[in-house]
């Protein structure tokens, strides 16, 4: 940000002295906005069509009309998806999964990071370092490992995992707890460390500093941390898709391309329907927490 | 608020009347491993443990009863199908990995050229394919390629161009995955390099423009080397995250036309989960993890020079 003010204050004076570069200043923000037209109508065009086919009827969409426009508006895709029972279940699968691992990722990383960041302890370090390497191992290295796990857990205790929506909360959190805590050491370690020494002085123990000190001051981090957690348990696709069969234990991606894709026939306007509204909370969150959404986007490689 | 936490801390410290063992609980380096240890036997049950058991798995035969070594290997190394797997993984993440780190160096150049005002908006509209799940948003490409009603082909046709098959022919279908990588990857690239330009001093520019630099000198000598590291770490980023890619192949193609899109990830499901030989399965994502663990000794190098730099 102070990069950019900069930028436009020193470019003021520039203008008023150099005709030849304040002209070509002006053509080059003319060819900057003219590509970010381009761009923008790229990375836009999908989403908009979402928009664009929700709003048909299943008539209009299979007749020769022009497909970017909208001649007969109507919300039934949106009433019916939304009065649908098995829509519901599992938009409601996918909330309630996505807030658990949000609590369980919270529960798990900030502890964590407190301890890696501030406690040395044998082997803090390399745990560190192992925490930023297990996020780097992808769910499609695990999922059938992770399949045949519980396939012999259900034979040793009886406790089927596979098809309960549950066995989600078990699996999630190790794609959210590794980079939430790589995201909450770095703003934990950017804490100076006289506040702390401060408080140690004053005799408070460490559950104190971390809860009055440590999480208040690093409340942007844990924000950024839980944004991410819940984006990647809503958007999580191979795990349910590995896991989950039946229709009532399904959440939202999965269930919209196992449920509303009957054989070859395509309903479109309800899978984009519900492809949109599926979209809608992560881009809720994004709108109203952009900057937070952002600093965990980039706390990733700048930190550390 | 001091007096509180001071009392607080005091009615806490009255009853430590320690024994060794409480003594032990209530060290500082006991404390911290207690607090770390749920996340220790989070990752070494359901991380460690499951890579190693794939590499187990690996070595077993389709009904998992007996030790067969490395046929499954011999196996998948006999099979057409697996080398057209293997140079499709690398043809999509390399070029993918290419386009989308180029395209986001490119916008957000574009991005940091207009005035400040109004970068926030911009950037918060070009960030949006990334926020939409890929699955959902893949759906939406799915509709856009639809072999009679897509909106693409509609277009096309305004100018007289012929139907494109954009996922009935293998290589268009090969085109169109990529494609929509690109799209989804793009703008996180953007977010980054438009983090790393406000970084780079305004100073090296004026000396720059001073010493009369035209603009593929000033992006050249000044703006590449000043974001060498955030590029670098991004690339083998992404490297590792489009080489276990598997949403955007499985809902776009699903591997099809005859395998010819399939990646590891989606082949690897088709073998294991929907084929019932996990083995196999565990065997072909088995193959992830050289370029895995190569990109991941990079970032691991750079994070620790960074690391040292800082200090």
């Amino acid at each position: 940000m102070t990069a950019a003010e900069a930028t436009i204050d020193h470019g003021a004076p520039t203008r008023a002295r150099y005709g030849s570069m304040s002209r070509d200043r002006r053509w080059a923000l003319r060819w900057s906005y003219f590509f970010l037209v381009l761009f923008a109508i790229f990375f836009l065009t999908p989403p908009l069509y979402m928009f664009i086919t929700s709003l048909k009827t299943s008539h209009e969409i299979s007749a020769a009309t022009n497909p970017w426009w909208v001649f007969h508006p109507t919300l039934s895709n949106y009433i019916e998806l939304l009065t649908s029972s098995t829509y519901i279940t599992f938009f409601r699968n996918s909330a309630i999964v996505s807030i658990f691992v949000v609590c369980i990722t919270m529960l798990i990383s900030v502890p964590a990071a407190f301890a890696l960041a501030r406690m040395r302890f044998w082997g803090s370090a390399m745990l560190a370092t192992g925490v930023f390497l297990t996020y780097l191992v992808p769910d499609s290295l695990l999922f059938i490992p992770l399949f045949k796990m519980f396939a012999v857990f259900n034979e040793w205790t009886g406790i089927q995992l596979i098809n309960k929506w549950w066995v989600l909360l078990i699996v999630y959190p190790t794609l959210t707890v590794p980079f939430a805590t790589w995201i909450m050491i770095g703003y934990f370690a950017s804490i100076p460390k006289e506040l702390d020494e401060a408080a140690l002085m004053d005799g408070a123990n460490y559950r104190q500093i971390l809860m009055k000190i440590f999480i208040p001051v690093a409340l942007p981090g844990l924000i950024a941390a839980t944004i991410f957690a819940f984006t990647v348990s809503w958007a999580q696709f191979l795990y349910p898709l590995a896991f989950l069969t039946s229709p009532d234990q399904l959440v939202l991606p999965v269930g919209i391309i196992t449920t509303l894709i009957k054989g070859d026939v395509y309903n479109w306007g309800q899978i984009m329907t519900g492809a949109l509204l599926g979209a809608a909370p992560p881009l809720i969150i994004y709108a109203f927490l952009m900057d937070y959404y952002i600093a965990g986007l980039t706390a990733g490689a700048t930190k550390g | 608020m001091v007096d509180a936490v001071i009392s607080d801390v005091r009615e806490l410290s009255a009853p430590r009347r320690k024994s060794g063992m409480r003594r032990m609980l209530q060290r500082k380096s006991t404390i911290a491993f207690f607090m770390a240890l749920p996340l220790l036997l989070l990752i070494s049950l359901l991380v460690l443990y499951p890579a190693f058991y794939a590499v187990h798995l690996a070595t077993l035969n389709k009904s998992m009863q007996r030790f067969v070594g490395l046929s499954n290997f011999t196996f998948l190394f006999k099979r057409e199908t697996f080398w057209m797997v293997v140079r499709q993984s690398c043809l999509f993440a390399l070029s993918a990995v290419f386009f989308k780190a180029l395209i986001g160096f490119i916008v957000a150049h574009f991005v940091h050229n207009i005035p400040a005002k109004g970068q926030r908006k911009w950037r918060g509209m070009l960030l949006i394919p990334w926020v939409i799940p890929p699955a959902m948003s893949t759906l939406a490409w799915l509709w856009l390629f639809d072999p009679s009603y897509s909106a693409f082909n509609w277009i096309l046709a305004l100018f007289g161009f012929g139907p494109v098959a954009w996922t009935g022919d293998a290589y268009w279908a090969r085109f169109s995955v990529i494609l929509i990588n690109v799209w989804y990857g793009a703008p996180f690239f953007l977010i980054m390099y438009l983090a790393a330009l406000k970084s780079v001093p305004e100073q090296l520019y004026e000396a720059a423009a001073i010493d009369g630099a035209s603009w593929w000198q000033r992006i050249w000598y000044v703006t590449l080397p000043m974001m060498r590291n955030i590029i670098a770490i991004t690339v083998l980023f992404s490297t590792i995250v489009t080489f276990a890619n598997f949403d955007i192949v499985q809902v776009l193609t699903a591997g099809g036309p005859i395998d010819k899109t399939h990646v590891f990830a989606t082949w690897a499901f088709r073998l294991g989960i929907q084929g019932g030989d996990i083995p196999l399965g565990a065997s072909v994502s088995l193959f992830m993890f050289p370029i895995l663990a190569f990109c991941a000794i990079f970032i691991l190098r750079d994070i620790h020079r960074r690391g040292n730099e800082a200090s």
